[in-house]
C-alpha cells in the first residue's frame, strides 16, 4: 500500500505533463500556444503577491528575532506539560502557523536531537504533516487576488491549526505512547 | 483581524527586543524578512508559470470541466454558491488533488488560479467570498496522503519505519479538515445571520472576462 501510494506520488506529475498535452492536443487544441497563454499570468501572478509576503515575513522575522516568539514557546510549553505531553513538541504549535521553513527546521531538530522513533520524534513529524502554514496560504491566496478583507478564513485556518496540533498529539500518544 | 495580528507582530516585536536589548537584531531582521518575502515570491515565478501553463492546455482541452462534472456532488456540497461547470471547480479539485499527494509545488499555483476565478464571482472584489473561505479552510488544514518531505527527513535521521507517521499524519489531517469544514460552515452561517442578505452572487457578464487579463491588486492595496 505504501509503495503504491510513493510510486503515485514520484509519478503523479510526469503522467499529468505528458497525458494533458497529448489529450489536448488529439482534441485540436494548440498545445504549445495554449501553454504560452496560460504561463503569461504565472509571472504576473507571482509578482502581485511580494508585498504581501514581504510584509508577512518582516512581521514574523520581527517577532522572532526580538525574543518574543521564544518568551511564548516558554510561556506555552508548561500549561500542556501537566496532560503528559512532551513539552519538546509544544512550541511547534505556535511556529507552525507562522512559518513552514521555520517549523520544519524545529521538527528536524527534534528528530536529529530525540530520534526519529521516539515519541517526540514522531508527534513533531504528524504535528509537520498534518497542519499549514496557515498566514503563509493567506497571504500568497488572498494576495494573488487582491482580497484584503479575508473576513472569517484566519479564525478559521487558525482553528484548524489548534485541532489538527492536538489531534496529532492524541493520536501519536493513543498509537506509539 | 490580518491588520491586528501583523500589528501586533510587530509592536510586540518592538517591546521585546527593547527588553532584550536587541535593537540591532530587529534591524537586521525587518531587511532579512524583507528579502525573505521577495525571494520567495520569485521562487514562485518558475512553478507559477509552469503549472498555469499545464493548466491553461487542460482547460483548453475540456479536462478540467470533465473532472468537475465527475466530482460534481463533492464540490456542490462544499461550494454550494460556486455555479456547476464554473472552470473555478476543475481548478479547486486539481489543487485539492495535488494538497493530497503531497505536491506542494503543484498545489500552490492551482489553488492561486482557483481564486482567481472565484474572483470573478466575487461582487465586492476586496472582500473574499463564502467559497474563497471554504478553499481556504481545505488548504489551512492541508489534507495530505504522503508526508513527503518529513518521510524523507525520517529516513535521513536513520528510522526505522520512516513511513511509520503515514497513518497518523493521516488521522490527524482528517481531523482537522473535519473541523475545518464545520468550522467554516458555522462562520458562514453566522455571517448570513449578521449581515442582510446581498444580492445573487453569481456576475455572469464577469466570469465571461476570464479569459482577459487578470485582475492584480492595486498599489495601494
Amino acid at each position: 500500500m505504501l509503495q503504491l501510494i510513493s510510486l503515485i506520488s514520484s509519478w503523479a506529475i510526469p503522467i499529468m505533463i505528458t497525458f494533458i498535452p497529448l489529450y489536448a492536443y488529439t482534441r485540436k487544441v494548440p498545445v504549445y500556444e495554449s501553454f504560452v497563454e496560460g504561463a503569461k499570468d504565472g509571472f504576473g501572478t507571482a509578482i502581485a503577491i511580494i508585498p504581501h509576503l514581504v510584509g508577512m515575513m518582516v512581521a514574523i522575522s520581527v517577532f522572532r528575532a526580538s525574543g518574543a516568539l521564544d518568551y511564548f514557546m516558554g510561556f506555552i510549553a508548561p500549561l500542556l506539560q501537566g496532560f503528559g505531553v512532551p513539552a519538546e513538541v509544544l512550541p511547534l504549535g505556535l511556529l507552525r502557523p507562522l512559518t513552514g521553513t521555520g517549523s520544519l527546521a524545529y521538527t528536524t531538530e527534534l528528530i536529529r536531537t530525540h530520534g526519529p522513533d521516539s515519541l517526540i520524534g514522531l508527534i513533531a513529524s504528524t504535528i509537520q504533516g498534518s497542519t499549514d502554514t496557515t498566514l503563509y496560504v493567506l497571504t500568497v491566496y488572498f494576495g494573488a487576488v487582491g482580497i484584503r478583507n479575508g473576513r472569517y478564513a484566519l479564525k478559521v485556518g487558525l482553528f484548524s491549526d489548534i485541532v489538527g496540533f492536538i489531534a496529532a498529539i492524541v493520536i501519536c500518544m493513543i498509537v506509539f505512547g | 483581524m490580518i491588520n491586528l495580528i501583523w500589528l501586533a507582530m510587530i509592536v510586540i516585536g518592538f517591546l521585546f527586543a527593547a527588553v532584550n536589548g536587541r535593537m540591532d537584531e530587529l534591524t537586521a531582521a525587518v531587511f532579512d524578512g524583507a528579502k525573505n518575502g521577495v525571494t520567495v515570491s520569485f521562487g514562485l515565478i518558475s512553478v507559477l508559470v509552469f503549472w498555469l501553463g499545464i493548466m491553461r492546455i487542460a482547460e483548453d482541452a475540456g479536462l478540467l470541466q470533465k473532472i468537475a462534472k465527475l466530482l460534481g456532488p463533492v464540490v456542490a456540497f462544499l461550494f454550494p454558491d460556486v455555479p456547476r461547470g464554473h472552470p473555478a471547480i476543475g481548478y479547486i479539485l486539481s489543487n485539492m488533488s495535488a494538497n493530497l499527494l503531497g505536491l506542494g509545488n503543484a498545489a500552490t499555483p492551482m489553488g492561486i488560479k482557483a481564486m482567481q476565478e472565484l474572483q470573478t464571482l466575487n461582487p465586492n472584489k476586496d472582500t473574499a467570498t463564502p467559497a474563497m473561505c471554504t478553499l481556504l479552510a481545505l488548504n489551512t488544514a492541508s489534507i495530505t496522503l504522503i508526508p513527503a518531505t518529513l518521510i524523507a527527513i525520517r529516513l535521513t535521521y536513520g528510522s526505522t519505519d520512516p513511513a511509520g507517521i503515514v497513518g497518523t499524519t493521516l488521522a490527524a489531517t482528517a481531523v482537522a479538515t473535519l473541523a475545518a469544514i464545520a468550522a467554516d460552515r458555522l462562520c458562514r452561517r453566522l455571517a448570513l445571520l449578521r449581515r442582510p442578505p446581498e444580492p445573487p452572487s453569481a456576475d455572469l457578464k464577469d466570469s465571461t472576462l476570464r479569459t482577459g487579463p487578470l485582475s492584480y491588486p492595486s498599489a495601494k492595496g
